[in-house]
């Protein structure tokens, strides 16, 4: 009970001594609501823009035809340039794809001897040159169809293959991205957050002032997980509803309270974390440049960015144990997909189990490097 | 008003006219006036906070003048080319115990970094260096880092290296603040030494120690950036009818501010029934292989005020923490009221108030929330806490402050405060370290007068350290400590008595004395750290005049030659330079990766017919792309699976499905594919339907439709990366990144730990010139970034197998340039940030944002709009990413890198006007 107490009391006073820190205040302000808003609109993974020129050695109808099908928004309007001006370019960097469309091409189609169309990509840019050389080719074969029938609709295929994506029917990247947004600010914020009032009390000698009190270290510790974890709780619900929800219109399929079940037990990881961050490091800059590496590979290495599936196999085994990666992927599960507690109690359970491991051994450290702080 | 006229005819070295300096809202020197006599020893006195610091700073030229005239050796120090021509003739010792000392540099290397600032020959350093070392007494330790001095050594190495160039006006800031009696004597001895080889040099110095001003030729007394008097030390003690300049600084305070000051008494302590409060035994505690405190024996009475006297670092703050059971004694035990600290039991701290070195409460929060805090961590009842609260707020004078924020009070009412909040619970101990450091003379009279009565009145035993002598005097008993040992322990007045001196301070030195003639006999080869001055006249050569000239290249490297020093001491940074980059370059490599494969997917076949398996057959030889998982019966199994992203992908053919394809009746395959993840959802959907149509197209066309009359091949042609997997794209970028990113954050963070640690001032008082000072810090940091380049290369070759195509030279002279201009992109923030912190997280986002979002790393340039693409031709990275990817992947030749490598070079001399423009030579 009295143990209770004092986690609370200690608990106001680092909700208290956030709130009069005006800077941090703003600065998580705007990483959960004008910083996600940039990055779920700004960056996509759909094709636009794309930079296209032709090489036209046919100047037929046709050719004409195919150069006239590529437009804004997803691509540039096609520069024409010269068959031995390709490399060239291509070597600036000046475009990502370049058709190339061979002499008597319509004539060979008209007389279906499937002539060949060269479609040269920059491989360098990867997501978009898959994704766009794959645009570039249905527009191509549509188009051919269309012209050679006179009509707008493509010839029939005898075997009709509907796609339907799945929870994501236009497949809008800002409903990804959004929600990544936020979940790469929650761990950042929060190992800012609790290391800082960490190594704050160090270096102001508040620390010192509590160990000598009626406390133990696990009340401090624990004071500190639950009130930054309360901050970032509640900076993450609003960041949902505000900006996930009513700005960006993204639909929320599964349990909200079920996610935000799973975002306590992430929270409990990342404020452990934090505490371990801020007890290792000897000074806040030595704590800045730990966190950069350290939320760095997290974020990268969680699936936000690029699939888990393409990592390798040993180092899908290793991510296994990184609570970022679970939570991507329960909020996946939970958000899009609609999934319950038995598509995710795994991933719960992991969190959980990395996140308790974490917590006793920064508790342990932070107890010893008490000790050892002159 | 202009203080009282210079004795001698001769010229003032220093007048200051009219001079108002503010700090945002505070006033820290209010419209003074003043002439410091030349050749002479003045001492500025006052208690912390009157403006002493400011001043000396701007006499020094280390602070940017605000208002008034400030005439040093002959010229305004305001005038830049006065100072750049003057401050050769002066040497500044800022405060702080080794402020403006490297600590990770040894004490040779010290002294001989500030000779080559002012130009001393090659020649002519080692000499002097080691002739100043001597002369101190520093020369057995001249390979020892700074950090690991004492606070009088380092003050010692502060002075070597002032004295260094000779100067004719030497400013000293509280050099003996915090420093044991033993070494400020002997600190003192050379002053006085030095200038009788120098008569002709001005010293000024200030201090909080009233009693050491006593000694010198003239005084300046100060408070609350005024100037309350000057002259002689006698002249000023008969003018006030004092007998010690401590009283009689009181004596010249206005009459509000000494708050009806009387003279302290102390009552005699009643003999009561001893009983022992703290007992300790033997008490040690090592740090490595370093003793901080050595076999500890104390024991002390109920009701005592027990004094611990030492220098910073003797093991005072130590001693105390194994008392209060912060820290675990490695040998020997402790009691509290006959009970185990070591137990650490939550009981006995109850019956503990402690009180920290510095002030330890919650600065944003108000008097009384940190009262109250208090209250409850202690678990008082709520009518307790009241009353108690109350009591508490009127005796110490708390009561028109109680809303106001801890941080907001002055330094006198911040000790009472804390003294508030630790005897809130009323303990029976109070432990109390350096209470009062900081605290000017009335303020601490009036905080003893509390202490005094918690131990008359309440039987209070009461812990106390400091480094005062003549709070040493107040104290029932005291005990010397030095270098870890208690020397004595008595009554003050019996200490005094047993050595036959005069003072406390006299005594304290004896006892030093006796313990290193002690140490010597037991181990005589060893050099004590406080070793004597050496006798031995010292007559270092006089250096040479510094040669003329704008750029000197051997101050450039000065600061090169510091700065590797440095770093190659840090570990924490060095990890950052060489292991950050190697773990960020594998964690990209391996963890980004576009390319997808092992689809998961599974199916529902309604049909069963020959025509439907002959269908799914396909999926199934699409690998390594797909991976099939089980058939599935019904929809909500389907759903179930993609939900909980057992599978990816759910294919399902229609019941006559091969009646239909054999009657062209067009039937349809669905394809359910789990777009949660947009980019994967994507990839997966277009691969199904690659699969589908290649099956369609496929001249052997198992299922035997009709193929589509006019078509046209297209014929990929994947350029520069023919199997296109991404680790041919990714880790050609990932340099691109890292060689921004680290490079600029290090070397950001190397110009803001000097403005944090206090090690720039040797910038602003010594000759140093910003482009020598910006290129010198520099240097260090282009090498340690083309280090990392080369294992950047050798882990793209060996661990990724992505080799260098192209032209290695070309692309090594590319990498020069650019973190040539990635660091100086670290000096330009170097200039607007503050702090280290703030360094890391601005130099982070300025870098990252437009690497990763408009030079082509996610999207090609080619595709960026608007400002976008602006910001992406001007930004470095972008033309680094060219040559990098191109060297690689694409082999480019090195024509073509010939461009960026001349936009490169374009992009370093404006970065370094930039930053060159935003670096201050003064302090604001």
């Amino acid at each position: 009970m009295t143990s209770l107490l004092n986690i609370l009391w200690l608990g106001l006073k680092e909700i208290r001594s956030l709130a009069s820190d005006v800077v941090m205040i703003l600065f998580v302000f705007y990483a959960f609501t004008i910083a996600i808003y940039i990055q779920a609109t700004g960056t996509s993974s759909e094709i636009n823009n794309a930079s296209i020129a032709f090489v036209d050695e046919d100047e037929s109808a046709l050719s004409k035809e195919l150069v006239s099908s590529f437009y804004p928004p997803r691509f540039q309007l096609p520069d024409l340039i010269r068959a031995n001006q390709i490399d060239d370019a291509m070597d600036k960097g000046r475009y990502m794809f370049v058709v190339s469309i061979p002499p008597q091409f319509e004539s060979d189609v008209r007389a279906q001897r499937r002539p060949d169309i060269q479609l040269n990509i920059d491989a360098t840019a990867m997501q978009q040159a898959g994704i766009g050389a794959n645009y570039i080719k249905n527009i191509v074969q549509d188009r051919i169809g269309s012209f050679m029938t006179r009509t707008d609709v493509a010839s029939p295929q005898p075997i009709n293959l509907i796609v339907r994506k799945m929870f994501n029917p236009n497949g809008e990247s800002s409903w990804f991205t959004s929600i990544v947004a936020i979940i790469n600010q929650v761990t950042l914020l929060t190992i800012v957050l609790c290391g800082a009032a960490v190594i704050r009390e160090r270096e102001h000698g508040t620390l010192e002032h509590l160990l000598v009190m009626p406390l133990t270290s696990f009340e401090i510790a624990m004071a500190k997980v639950w009130a930054n974890g309360l901050v970032i709780l509640i900076a993450t619900g609003l960041s949902l509803f505000l900006v996930v929800r009513m700005a960006l219109q993204v639909p929320f399929a599964g349990s909200v309270l079920l996610w935000f079940c799973g975002v306590g037990l992430y929270l409990f990881f990342t404020t452990a974390l934090g505490i371990f961050l801020g007890t290792v490091s000897r000074s806040m800059a030595q704590f800045a440049l730990l966190i950069i590496l350290v939320v760095v590979v997290m974020q990268l290495l969680s699936g936000g960015n690029t699939p888990v599936e393409s990592q390798p196999k040993w180092l899908q085994l290793l991510t296994f144990f990184l609570p970022s990666r679970h939570f991507v992927s329960f909020s996946q599960i939970i958000i899009y997909r609609g999934g319950g507690f038995k598509a995710v109690w795994l991933n719960f359970l992991m969190v959980t189990a990395v996140g308790l491991a974490f917590f006793v051994y920064s508790l342990a450290l932070f107890r010893k490097s008490i000790a050892v702080t002159k | 008003m202009i203080a009282s006229a210079v004795p001698s005819a001769a010229k003032p070295v220093v007048s200051i006219r009219e001079v108002t300096h503010r700090y945002g809202g505070t006033l820290a020197l209010d419209g003074i006036s003043l002439d410091i006599p030349a050749g002479r020893m003045v001492g500025i006195v006052g208690p912390d906070g009157v403006g002493k610091s400011t001043l000396m700073a701007l006499v020094a030229g280390s602070k940017k003048l605000q208002q008034g005239h400030v005439i040093v050796l002959d010229g305004d120090i305001a005038d830049a080319a006065h100072r750049r021509a003057a401050c050769p003739r002066i040497a500044y010792m800022p405060q702080g115990l080794g402020k403006n000392l490297y600590l990770e540099l040894s004490v040779n290397e010290n002294v001989d970094f500030m000779a080559r600032l002012f130009e001393l020959s090659g020649a002519e350093r080692p000499v002097r260096v080691k002739g100043l070392l001597n002369a101190t007494g520093l020369g057995a330790f001249s390979g020892r880092p700074a950090g690991k001095l004492s606070g009088g050594m380092k003050q010692k190495v502060g002075l070597c290296g002032a004295l260094v160039h000779d100067p004719d006006l030497l400013i000293l800031d509280e050099p003996t603040t915090g420093v044991d009696p033993l070494s400020r004597r002997q600190f003192w001895t050379l002053i006085d030494k030095i200038r009788s080889d120098r008569p002709g040099m001005s010293v000024i110095i200030s201090t909080a120690y009233m009693d050491e001003a006593q000694q010198w030729d003239w005084i300046v007394t100060m408070d609350a950036g005024r100037v309350l008097a000057t002259g002689t030390p006698a002249e000023l003690m008969q003018r006030t009818e004092t007998k010690d300049l401590e009283a009689c600084f009181i004596k010249l305070l206005p009459e509000e501010k000494r708050m009806g000051h009387t003279e302290l008494t102390i009552p005699p302590r009643t003999a009561t029934a001893a009983q022992i409060a703290i007992d300790a035994k033997g008490l040690t505690r090592r740090f490595g292989t370093f003793t901080a405190v050595d076999h500890v024996t104390l024991s002390i009475e109920r009701g005592e005020i027990f004094g611990f006297l030492g220098s910073n670092g003797c093991g005072k703050s130590t001693t105390m923490k194994m008392l209060t059971g912060l820290l675990p004694p490695t040998e020997g035990s402790a009691t509290l009221f006959g009970e185990s600290v070591e137990a650490g039991s939550l009981e006995t701290r109850k019956n503990l108030g402690y009180m920290t070195q510095a002030f330890s409460l919650y600065e944003e929060l108000t008097v009384r929330q940190n009262l109250l805090l208090d209250a409850r961590l202690y678990h008082l009842a709520p009518e307790r806490t009241k009353a108690r609260i109350a009591e508490l707020v009127d005796k110490f004078g708390l009561k028109p402050h109680m809303d106001a924020l801890a941080g907001d009070l002055p330094m006198g009412l911040r000790q009472r405060l804390s003294l508030a909040v630790a005897v809130l619970h009323e303990p029976q101990m109070l432990i109390l370290d350096e209470p009062t450091s900081g605290v000017d003379p009335v303020a601490r009279d009036s905080f003893w007068e509390l202490l005094i009565d918690l131990s008359r009145k309440q039987g209070v035993t009461i812990f106390v350290t400091t480094h005062f002598m003549n709070e040493g005097m107040r104290c029932d008993r005291i005990s010397l400590m030095n270098a870890g040992k208690v020397l004595a322990c008595d009554a003050p007045q019996k200490l005094i008595d047993a050595q036959g001196t005069n003072s406390l301070e006299d005594a304290f030195i004896k006892y030093m004395e006796d313990a290193i003639a002690a140490a010597a006999t037991g181990a005589k080869s060893k050099p004590s750290e406080s070793e004597t001055l050496s006798t031995q006249p010292t007559a270092p050569a006089a250096p040479s005049k510094p040669r003329k000239g704008r750029f000197s290249i051997d101050r450039m490297l000065a600061y090169s030659n510091n700065e590797t020093m440095q770093i190659r001491r840090d570990p924490v940074r060095l990890i950052f330079a060489f292991v950050g980059s190697a773990l960020l370059m594998l964690v990209f490599g391996f963890g980004i990766t576009t390319d997808v494969e092992d689809i998961r997917y599974a199916w529902m076949d309604l049909d069963q017919s020959p025509e439907s398996r002959a269908y799914l057959e396909q999926f199934v030889g699409a690998f390594p792309y797909f991976t099939g998982m089980e058939a599935l019966n019904s929809a909500d199994d389907a759903l179930r699976d993609l939900q909980s992203d057992k599978i990816s992908l759910v294919l399902e053919i229609p019941p006559n499905f091969g009646r239909d394809v054999q009657r062209g009746a067009l039937p349809e395959v669905s394809a359910q594919v789990d777009g949660a993840h947009t980019y994967r959802g994507e990839t997966v959907a277009q691969y199904t339907q690659g699969v589908h149509n290649n099956m369609l197209r496929d001249p052997a066309d198992v299922l035997q439709t009709a193929p589509e009359k006019y078509r046209a091949n297209v014929q990929e042609r994947y350029m520069y990366n023919p199997t296109f997997e991404s680790v041919y794209s990714i880790v050609p970028s990932v340099p691109a990144l890292l060689l921004i990113l680290i490079p600029a954050i290090l070397m950001a963070v190397s110009v803001v730990r000097e403005k944090e640690l206090g090690s720039i001032i040797n910038f602003y008082v010594t000759p140093t010139g910003r482009l020598e000072y910006l290129l010198g810090k520099q240097l260090p940091y282009v090498l340690i970034g083309m280090i990392n380049y080369f294992v950047l290369v050798a882990m793209a070759v060996l661990v990724f197998n992505v080799p260098i195509k192209g032209s290695f030279l070309m692309l090594t002279l590319c990498t020069l340039l650019y973190i040539t201009a990635t660091t100086a992109i670290g000096l330009v923030t170097s200039t607007f940030t503050g702090s280290q912190v703030a360094a890391v997280f601005v130099t982070a986002i300025v870098t990252l944002v437009p690497t990763t979002q408009f030079s082509g790393l996610l999207q090609p340039i080619s595709t960026l709009q608007g400002q976008a693409r602006l910001i992406g031709s001007i930004w470095p990275t972008s033309y680094y990413m060219h040559s990098s990817v191109g060297a690689y992947t694409k082999g480019l030749s090195a024509a073509l890198m010939m461009q960026d490598i001349i936009f490169l070079a374009c992009c370093i001399p404006i970065l370094w006007t930039i930053a060159v423009l935003g670096l201050r030579k003064q302090e604001k």
